[in-house]
């Protein structure tokens, strides 16, 4: 995207494009010609996994869609229609859901990529913010496809999340009917629903063709954290190079994702969601999709509702401002002591977090989860910042060229 | 994180940083979190009026060969039809799919002879009347009651939920960490809202002296709180077996269930075989994928 083009229109036709919309010198120069540093591991292949998770829930949900109604009485036994009655159905329907899962698995792995290996300092932070926006943007998605099969735990989330905005002061109660389009999650809500899990998808789409331009502006990072010094002997080719390795974890991704789809299916569900939604009967405990644990455990951790809120918005946007928490030069984690035991106690912590968020918010949990909140941010504004200015960094290999070297020959 | 881990160490003189002091409290709330997962599962189980852990069964349906007992899926047909339909709706269940492949699969005629003995309601005729008729092969079966209210009335309050996938809609916590082990290959377990099922219908006892049960309501282990709005449903001898399987409370509960599972499932078997092809060929194909990218990357040192 940057500089001359690669690519050279042999045939008559190709020139003729070429004058008018050179976009086969686009497709060539960024997913042929594209040099990628040689020395990636598997972790930079979650991107290319990503992109795959992302096709794959567009194709299955617009099957889907022509298949369910979008109405209160009739949405619960339209999806298991499409179970029963529809050819394939029961496959599309498994395939989203646990779709859904494992694109939140590649993007969580793709964000602890980052947090790693500094993927979000100068010059890729425009890059890492456009990726924290299509993070919100699918919780967004995914929170609305959550409700469509209007099942007790579709009903009561719903419920549950909308309320949260409620707390805010005085626009608050205003901002959940417009919402709702009602005073409770009705029809109407259902209706706006559907629209909207169609529509979100779409938009992470044009994010994502914004985030790979930033991507292809500055070039990968890689796990030594050196820029690339030598094009001709640091990088190598996209394709055959990366299209086959990216190929290749995309295939064992999806051995992972077959497995879940066609043997544990409702495994990471909740069988309650096998239950009409019922406005009269609350369940007793009221569980988001596993992926939402973590910052439900922080929502619920703080006893004043506008404040959780609040914590739980900001636990988000903190991944935002990362480029201006961690300031140290060295990039990567690999030669970073200090900042990787920091790193593994964070991870450890969003763990523990999605943990509390699947128990009830009361007793020892409740106190666990208050300490476990209270790290989650003091990582971002203590730890990383003072890292930054005190830690004793190993030395950083010369160039990517070196540390391969220094490294030894591998093949793996 | 393991032993050696600076993070862990506690021996006093060490350098103290602020970033030290944070480590060692998130430490302590990651293990004191280790510790409640572990023990409060076996705290709530003391407490009296806390429902008792499903018994596991076994299951022909389970794992990754699992397959329906058409045998089994007949008896359990039976059951439901004589038992739990004077209550229980299963709306979503069309006379036709009892004749289908990989169902208890009655011939063509037991499924329309079967149709014959309902009637199900239809209209409006052409002159605007709603009548009675003869079911078709192609009909649902009709519910044991017009709607909510009138089974509401008639179970002094309780109403008998829809069973079409009632098995989907029970299970019960597994607690820490055995609920990790369930989705893996080798280990996985899914049948939670069966053996609830069986276990339930089989958990009938005398209620302690000092537990209260409200008229219309029965002790029963299982149920949350112990307290279930449906009379012991099945006793020995009740339903007549023509396979010489016997006619015990376990055996019908377990038939019963097993039905239960395939109206919730019916494309489970198929989702099995295919799933096995799927899988495979993704192994072979990413295996295919791996050795091609080793020989394409084997003259680039990384
Ligand atoms: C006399 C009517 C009646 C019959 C016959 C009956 N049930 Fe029920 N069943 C009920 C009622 C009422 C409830 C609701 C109980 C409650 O909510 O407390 C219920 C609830 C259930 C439940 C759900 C329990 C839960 O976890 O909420 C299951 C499972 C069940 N019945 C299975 C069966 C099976 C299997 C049969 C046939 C062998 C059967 N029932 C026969 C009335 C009946
Ligand atoms: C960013 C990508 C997407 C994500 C993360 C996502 C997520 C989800 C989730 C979690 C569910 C609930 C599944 C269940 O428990 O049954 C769902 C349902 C649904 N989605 Fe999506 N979805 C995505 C894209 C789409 C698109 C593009 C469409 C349509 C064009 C779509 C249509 C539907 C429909 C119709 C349902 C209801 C049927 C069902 O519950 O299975 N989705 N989605």
């Amino acid at each position: 995207m940057s500089g001359h083009s690669q690519y050279t229109p042999k045939s008559g036709f190709a020139k003729w494009l070429e004058r008018r919309l050179p976009i086969i010198s686009f497709v060539y120069d960024s997913f042929v010609a594209y040099p990628t540093p040689k020395n990636l591991n598997y972790m930079w292949t979650f991107g290319a996994i990503l992109s795959f998770m992302l096709v794959a829930q567009i194709i299955t949900g617009i099957v889907l869609a022509m298949h369910y109604t979008p109405e209160t009485t009739l949405a619960f036994d339209s999806v298991e229609k499409i179970m029963r009655d529809v050819n394939w159905g029961w496959a599309l329907r498994y395939a989203h859901a646990n779709g859904a899962s494992m694109f939140f698995l590649a993007v969580y792995i793709h964000i602890a990529r980052g947090l790693y290996y500094g993927s979000y300092k100068e010059p890729r932070e425009v890059l890492w913010i456009l990726g924290v926006v299509i993070f919100m943007v699918m919780m967004a998605t995914g929170f609305l496809g959550y409700v469509l099969p209007w099942g007790q735990m579709s009903f009561w989330a719903a419920t549950v999340i909308t309320n949260l905005f409620s707390a805010l002061p005085v626009v608050g109660p205003s901002i959940t009917t417009w919402l709702l389009g009602d005073y409770a999650v009705g029809n109407a809500t259902l209706n706006r629903f559907f629209a909207l899990h169609y529509l979100l998808p779409f938009i992470i789409v044009a994010i994502v063709a914004l985030h790979v331009w930033a991507l292809h502006v500055t070039g990968q990072g890689n796990p030594d954290g050196v820029e690339v010094k030598d094009v001709k002997k640091e990088t190598v080719p996209f394709t055959p190079y990366a299209t086959l390795k990216d190929g290749y974890a995309i295939g064992a991704f999806l051995v992972l994702y077959a497995w879940m789809t066609f043997f544990v299916p409702n495994y990471l569900g909740h069988p309650d969601n096998y239950i009409e939604a019922n406005p009269l009967v609350t369940p007793p405990h009221i569980v988001p999709e596993w992926y939402f644990l973590p910052f439900y455990a922080i929502l619920r951790a703080i006893p004043s509702k506008l404040i959780g809120v609040i914590a739980l918005f900001l636990s988000i946007l903190i991944l935002a401002a990362l480029p201006w928490l961690d300031t140290s030069k060295v990039k990567s984690g690999s030669y970073r002591p200090q900042f990787r035991k920091a790193y593994w106690a964070f991870i450890a912590t969003c763990v523990g977090l999605g943990y509390l968020g699947s128990q009830p918010a009361e007793g020892a949990f409740l106190w666990i989860a208050r300490i476990l909140t209270f790290y989650y941010f003091f990582h971002f504004v203590c730890i990383l910042p003072w890292l930054s200015r005190h830690e004793k960094t190993e030395p950083v290999p010369e160039s990517i060229e070196a540390a391969v070297n220094g490294r030894g020959v591998s093949h793996a | 994180m393991a032993a050696g881990c600076p993070m862990l160490d506690l021996r006093p003189g060490k350098e103290q940083t602020p970033m030290k002091a944070s480590f060692r409290l998130m430490t302590l709330a990651v293990a004191a979190l280790a510790m409640v997962a572990v023990t409060t599962p076996a705290a709530r189980a003391g407490a009296s009026h806390e429902e008792e852990k499903p018994e596991r069964h076994e299951w022909s349906f389970a794992g990754v060969f699992g397959r329906f007992d058409k045998g089994q899926l007949r008896r359990g047909f039976k059951v439901y039809k004589e038992v739990c339909s004077t209550c229980h709706s299963i709306k979503m269940l069309a006379f036709r799919n009892l004749g289908q492949p990989g169902g208890p699969e009655l011939s063509e005629k037991e499924v329309a002879d079967l149709a014959a003995s309902y009637k199900v309601k239809d209209g409006p005729n052409d002159t605007g009347e709603y009548f009675e008729r003869t079911a078709r092969p192609s009909d649902r079966f009709p519910p044991p009651f017009a709607n909510e209210q009138a089974a509401r009335a008639a179970m002094s309050g309780a109403y008998p939920p829809d069973m079409s996938v009632l098995v989907k809609a029970r299970g019960y916590h597994r607690g820490f960490p055995g609920f990790l082990f369930d989705g893996l290959p080798g280990f996985s377990y899914q049948e939670h809202g069966a053996d609830y099922i069986v276990s339930l219908l089989k958990g009938y006892k005398d209620a302690p002296e000092d537990f209260k049960v409200p008229d219309g309501q029965y002790y029963n282990v299982y149920m949350i709180g112990r307290r279930i709005g449906m009379p012991p449903p099945l006793s020995d001898g009740a339903v007549t077996y023509d396979d010489g399987a016997p006619q015990t409370v376990d055996q019908y509960a377990k038939d019963v269930t097993a039905f239960m599972a395939w109206v919730a499932e019916p494309s489970l078997v198929s989702r099995k075989k295919i799933g096995l092809g799927v899988i495979s060929f993704l192994i072979v194909f990413a295996g295919l994928l791996y050795f091609t990218k080793r020989k394409i990357w084997s003259n680039v040192a990384h």
